[in-house]
């Protein structure tokens, strides 16, 4: 079928190709990181130094709450729904999305939302400044007037999430190429498929706290207000039903990445298939009986704390399966460590870091040393940055050459790699330190004790954000100027559909399915 | 007219996400309130005691504190007659607070009560509170409230302060009815 995409804007506006939507969703999700990215930049400037410097504390609470919100709503999980578009109909040998008008609604109305939410920073009383978990009275009682802004952004941002997922299910459980059996689909896939059911349970969860917080504010409720009845305790369960799962949505497709590079740079396949997919499922579901681990402050009685400790810390069981089925993938393999591989591998080690802190975190009585300081800030950076951000990193990469036809560059590769990975430690393991010492989040200032550690952080932070301005470089340059390459296997090891394909891949691809054997 | 699987999953799985959001609006805070009623572990106390209790445990001691606060920018003058009282279980006692209204508009309050530690909460009886109801007060007006409360004698033996906790919320505008009354 030589049936090429439309000519000029309307391709995009009315897409409803999956590789269009998908680089769409790419894109869009880059320039959010780059927005979330620049927000970061501002705070690690203004705590380079103790006082005051360059800019004033109401603004540093508005960027501490964007650079959560953007990071985590509009860098990482649209970047993964665009992978998603982009590998699931060719790993799975479907022609394209179930639901290709759905997908082009659910890509649309993001930029909507994330312009309602940035458009507060122009306003009067400014964006959002209660933190990205807007804990209730903060957001509510004590908002700025802009919150409505922000309320309604999260449910356009809301709803896109669940098309997007409701698409993705609705794909992998129906689209399936012949012989293509559940057990065979390539864990990126299965990974997806759990997330996409996750999604759909809590994102309707999320839009009802929100929506219960714009009834408080505008309408006299009192969900969260205990002059009506409520409870501001309530908030906080409801968001983190929500919040907890939220963190899994952003990790297992992230897993889902790495379990396809590393068996295809250790030339062999990946260990222990199916205790993956178990694993995986389990990680699901533990996921929604450990939330108020994130609540050991409030208060909750000593059964209530030794319940969600040891439910949390049964999480590492599932995980740690996954990190030894890497590990043993890599074990006697004969690898070669081009750049997906090395964002790979500095995954398994930096998430696992980042697990172990989190397992300190789950410690009831030592949570309540830790709460709210930078040991937390640094932890959930080792599994969000060094986790989601490098896979997706990766995941560009390793799939690059198959969307584009050209290679990238393997030494501007290499070189932003070791950018990241050396500017990401300087930036975050300090901030263990500062935790550990005593330092709050979410502060403008500081006491001078804590002077040298945020000062080696900032710096790790702007070599961390100049790895990224060099990634957008490599991504440009190989699209522009890259060496053009037809090899359908880009990478010797690789298997699975998407490799069966001629490079780049063409608009439109298996419109008579592959026969799975 | 006949739908395919991918409509018929779609279906599902919206019918689905309607329910979370459902679950999540009007599910999850009765829920919670019922949880926390049958542990009492929100350090809520019970509405008007209806029953009576069997005999008063002289032996015992157990102190009960005050403590009166203005919830936000609630403007009144908000504070126990007494501090601190000390009580043997199963004896009625009667306390009193006081309220000033010092603005120059009518203004309605409510006072939301709650009780530290949480597991005494299900022993301390309230038969007379003046947190049953609102309470208006007139611009310059004042008053004493009052309060009578039993502490069961089933109290757990571990306890032996009590602090009782209200905080005042302005409810003026919810209370449209009750400010045209008093005039």
């Amino acid at each position: 079928m030589a049936h090429g995409p439309a000519k000029g804007i309307g391709r995009w506006l009315f897409a409803t190709n999956h590789k269009d939507i998908g680089t769409m969703y790419l894109w869009f999700s880059f320039a959010m990181f780059i927005l979330g990215g620049s927000f970061a930049m501002i705070i690690r400037a203004e705590l380079f130094a103790p006082g005051m410097q360059l800019i004033k504390p109401e603004f540093f609470n508005q960027m501490t709450t964007m650079h959560g919100l953007v990071m985590v709503f509009g860098a990482i999980m649209p970047s993964f729904v665009g992978l998603a578009n982009w590998m699931i109909p060719l790993q799975i040998g479907a022609p394209d999305m179930a639901l290709p008008r759905m997908n082009n609604l659910s890509f649309w109305i993001l930029p909507f939302g994330f312009a309602l939410l940035a458009s507060t920073l122009f306003m009067e009383g400014g964006a959002p400044n209660f933190g990205w978990t807007f804990y209730a009275p903060l957001s509510t009682t004590y908002a700025p007037d802009t919150v409505n802004f922000f309320i309604f952004g999260v449910h356009i941002i809301g709803a896109s999430s669940i098309m997007g997922s409701i698409n993705i299910i609705a794909t992998v459980l129906n689209l399936r190429a012949p012989g293509m059996t559940m057990m065979k689909l390539p864990l990126f896939v299965w990974t997806w498929l759990i997330t996409a059911f996750l999604l759909v349970a809590v994102m309707p969860v999320l839009a009802g706290v929100v929506t219960m917080m714009l009834m408080d504010i505008n309408f006299g409720t009192s969900f969260f207000d205990a002059a009506g009845g409520g409870d501001p305790v309530l908030f906080q369960h409801i968001f983190w039903f929500f919040g907890h799962p939220e963190v899994y949505i952003i990790i297992l497709p992230a897993f889902g990445v790495v379990s396809a590079i590393i068996p295809t740079f250790s030339r062999k396949p990946l260990f222990g298939y199916s205790s993956m997919v178990y694993a995986t499922s389990a990680i699901a579901f533990l996921s929604f009986i450990v939330w108020a681990h994130h609540m050991f402050t409030t208060g909750m009685p000593i059964a209530g704390e030794l319940y969600f400790m040891y439910a949390t810390m049964l999480i590492a069981v599932p995980t740690g399966v996954k990190v030894f089925n890497w590990i043993t993938t890599m074990f006697k393999g004969s690898l070669s460590f081009e750049t997906p591989m090395l964002f790979a591998i500095a995954f398994v080690i930096l998430f696992t870091f980042g697990g172990f802190t989190g397992l300190m975190l789950a410690v009831a009585p030592a949570d309540i040393q830790y709460h709210d300081s930078y040991f937390v800030v640094g932890h959930f950076h080792y599994v969000m940055v060094a986790g989601a951000v490098f896979s997706m990193t990766a995941g560009i990469y390793y799939w690059l050459p198959k969307w584009t036809g050209r290679m990238y560059d393997e030494t501007m590769g290499k070189v932003q790699f070791w950018v990241a990975f050396v500017g990401f430690n300087i930036a975050f393991i300090p901030q263990h330190f500062l935790g550990l010492a005593g330092m709050p989040r979410r502060y403008a200032d500081y006491a001078l004790q804590f002077t040298d550690w945020n000062m080696v952080s900032s710096i790790g932070a702007f070599m961390y954000g100049a790895a990224q301005l060099m990634f957008l470089y490599n991504v440009i340059y190989t699209i522009v100027a890259g060496k053009p390459t037809s090899e359908e296997k880009t990478w010797e090891g690789a298997e699975g559909l998407e490799w069966t394909l001629p490079t780049p891949a063409p608009f439109h691809t298996f419109s008579t399915p592959p026969e799975v054997k | 007219m006949p739908i395919n699987a991918t409509q018929k999953i779609t279906l599902k799985l919206v019918v689905a996400a309607i329910g979370m959001f459902v679950f999540a609006v009007f599910l999850m805070p009765p829920l919670y309130d019922v949880f926390c009623e049958l542990t009492g572990i929100g350090g809520k106390t019970k509405g008007q005691y209806e029953g009576s209790v069997a005999a008063v445990d002289a032996e015992r001691e157990v102190k009960v504190q005050f403590v009166a606060t203005n919830n936000g920018a609630m403007p009144w003058e908000f504070a126990p007659v007494e501090y601190q009282v000390r009580v043997h279980p199963g004896e009625k006692t009667s306390v009193e607070f006081y309220a000033r209204n010092p603005t120059s508009r009518d203004m309605v309050a409510q006072a939301i009560p709650n009780i530290t530690p949480n597991n005494a909460a299900d022993f301390f009886h309230k038969t007379e509170c003046f947190c049953f109801n609102k309470q208006p007060l007139k611009a310059g007006e004042e008053t004493k409230m009052g309060l009578v409360f039993i502490v069961d004698p089933e109290l757990p033996a571990s306890v032996t302060t009590i602090t009782l906790s209200y905080t005042l919320f302005d409810v003026t505008e919810a209370s449209a009815a009750e400010v045209a009354t008093t005039n």
